[in-house]
């Protein structure tokens, strides 16, 4: 093997612009296709964070039938008492949960007693929320971001308070109906200006749940929603399937689920954008493919051409077949391993280079976003496989028709 | 026991829709250790011949044996472990693997045929240099060598796995007369060192002179067999 792969090397080498400009090629794809995951990736992990880590949590758990109706923010299906508790003890046993948050989310009149207008309000505990939602702080445009909020506080999304010129230390009077009809009205001091972001409950304001409470009359514990933070988002669908089958064990006495649970992709409209993301680095991937597929078909079919009288006369002095078709089939795989390292060597520096230089973008509303790409080892060890693979594959018929030559043939052609 | 025995051996070629005879019905033998040489102009079958002793084209009729073994019907894979094994090529164009060496172009079929152990190899490839004289050139690659020491390094590279049978199309076309003496010198030498059968063809009446056994075709069939 090491004889053929000596051989191989010299017959590379012997070609050397052929050989160079073919793992050029090969180089460009992987540097492409490594990028493109690297900045993508980024992108998409970027934006996922911002959801998940400033609003939405990886997961959330509602009362059966909540999200169908979520838009109205309904009352009357909330988890109550017992309910909430199974959940904290499920939630609890789980190690590879880092934080969880119960939310209650309802509609309300907002007045700064010269104008009045709909609000939509997550009410949560702050310490909780902080922790599952940490980068909560970060959207605070105006105000004190140390604990979030107090009781009797409120922050104002960003909409809102620059439609009605609200200002921080204002005060401001929530009206909401409770599920029984009744109306209560509560005053509050605005402690902060929200940035709005995209995405379910991106626009809501923020006010205590006890003063949520009050506001709605509720007595006992009651909530809309949990969100979860876990430990390790690659662990989001091992936790989700966990905690799916744990809750699927509860229900009603008329036999149906108490609960349902919500990965982020399946509440935020952004998963669709990741998903086209992953859709393009897949089409990327096949470009790469179809790249080294073509350049290492044509650079083998025309070294098996030039070298018919060199493959006449191996054969006839007896090399078999099989040790021919190694041969080509080594060439090419030197190409592919030759091209791929140049590759992911121009990659990783590349990357590194954009880290470096601090690439930032725009993002809807969102200005400055920082874009931190990286590339996996993952990603890397997938590519490298992929064009190697093609890169053997290429060679694959050219080094099949010089093994099947026929000698007297190969010797005669000039 | 003939190194080569051939019964009414023929060989046609399907040109379309025609059949053309290249050899018709030949019969002969070659001992053990002979300097055989097929004489005939162009087109009387000499190459055609040495192919199907060599195993490179199958014939289309009668019996062939080469080194006690009937070698009409081999399949393509065994052919090329008979031709391994059994018989060396020298070719008129020399044919050494242009990216290797002199000595890694005689150490070929060492490797890529016979997988012999290095150290065995390095002393059977020294051998061949020194028995072709071309130790001091071991270490160039063919495009730095004359046609003549091509055509050693060819000589040796047939010899190195000590075949019973050597056969060399036109061995000479390419060289000028002094060279081609030489090197029909050194495959004679050869065959006296290791007791191989050579087997060349030549148009050239001065090589044919140098041969043992001729053998004279016209049109695909043996005119004569003369003993010099």
């Amino acid at each position: 093997m090491f004889n053929i792969l000596k051989i191989a090397i010299r017959n590379l080498r012997r070609y050397k612009r052929r050989t160079f400009l073919t793992s050029i090629l090969i180089t460009l794809g992987v540097v492409s296709v490594l990028l493109f995951v690297s900045v993508a990736g980024s992108f998409k992990a970027m934006m996922i964070g911002q959801i998940t880590d400033s609003m939405m949590g990886h997961l959330q758990i509602h009362r059966k039938g909540y999200m169908a109706s979520m838009d109205s923010l309904p009352l009357n299906r909330n988890l109550r008492g017992k309910q909430i508790s199974l959940v904290k003890n499920i939630l609890e046993e789980n190690d590879q949960i880092e934080a969880y948050s119960m939310r209650l989310k309802l509609g309300a009149m907002f007045s700064n007693f010269s104008e009045t207008t709909n609000i939509r309000l997550t009410a949560v505990n702050p310490e909780q929320e902080l922790r599952t939602a940490p980068m909560l702080q970060d959207r605070l445009l105006k105000g004190d971001k140390k604990g979030l909020l107090n009781k009797g506080e409120i922050l104002v999304p960003e909409l809102i308070a620059r439609g009605m010129n609200i200002k921080i230390g204002d005060t401001v009077v929530l009206v909401a109906t409770n599920k029984d009809g009744s109306v209560n009205g509560q005053s509050f001091v605005v402690r902060g200006i929200l940035e709005g972001i995209s995405g379910p409950g991106g626009r809501d304001g923020y006010i205590h749940l006890a003063d949520a409470r009050s506001l709605l009359r509720i007595q006992g514990k009651e909530i809309s929603e949990v969100a979860i933070r876990l430990k390790d988002m690659d662990a989001l669908e091992t936790v989700f399937s966990s905690l799916k089958q744990r809750l699927a064990v509860f229900k009603t006495k008329k036999g149906k689920p108490v609960y349902e649970i919500h990965t982020w992709a399946k509440l935020s409209p952004f998963a669709k954008i990741a998903s086209m993301i992953d859709l393009m680095t897949l089409f990327i991937k096949v470009m790469l493919v179809a790249i080294v597929l073509i350049s290492i078909m044509n650079v083998m079919i025309m070294s098996v051409y030039e070298r018919i009288n060199e493959i006449g006369t191996i054969a006839a002095i007896g090399t078999r077949p099989g040790k021919i078709m190694a041969l080509f089939l080594t060439e090419g795989l030197l190409l592919g391993i030759f091209g791929t390292l140049i590759g992911v060597i121009l990659s990783l520096v590349a990357v590194a280079a954009m880290n470096v230089s601090g690439i930032s973008f725009d993002f809807g509303r969102q200005k400055g976003l920082l874009l931190s790409p990286t590339i996996g080892t993952g990603d890397i060890f997938l590519v490298v496989i992929i064009v190697i693979a093609i890169a053997v594959l290429g060679s694959l018929q050219p080094a099949w028709k010089a093994a099947r030559m026929d000698p007297i043939t190969a010797l005669r052609h000039v | 026991m003939p190194i080569v025995a051939a019964k009414h051996l023929c060989k046609t070629y399907q040109v379309g829709d025609i059949a053309v005879p290249a050899v018709r019905g030949v019969d002969f033998t070659i001992e053990p250790a002979s300097f055989v040489s097929f004489v005939g102009p162009s087109g009387s079958g000499k190459s055609t011949l040495l192919n199907m002793i060599g195993c490179l084209d199958p014939p289309s009729d009668g019996s062939l044996e080469v080194a006690g073994q009937d070698v009409t019907s081999l399949s393509r894979k065994d052919s090329a472990i008979f031709r391994g094994d059994k018989i060396g090529f020298i070719f008129q164009d020399f044919n050494l693997i242009p990216v290797l060496t002199v000595y890694e172009n005689i150490e070929y079929p060492l490797i890529m045929v016979q997988n012999w152990p290095a150290a065995k190899r390095r002393k059977q490839v020294e051998k061949m240099l020194e028995a072709v004289g071309m130790e001091d050139q071991a270490n160039k690659f063919p495009s730095q060598i004359s046609g003549g020491q091509k055509q050693r390094v060819a000589v040796a590279r047939a010899l190195v796995t000590n075949p019973v049978l050597v056969l060399a199309d036109e061995p000479t076309a390419n060289l000028d007369r002094d060279t081609a003496n030489r090197i029909i010198t050194l495959m004679k030498k050869m065959r006296d060192e290791f007791s191989t059968t050579f087997i060349f063809s030549t148009h050239d009446p001065k090589v044919v002179k140098s041969a043992e056994i001729i053998f004279n075709l016209e049109d695909g069939m043996l005119l004569s067999e003369k003993i010099n």
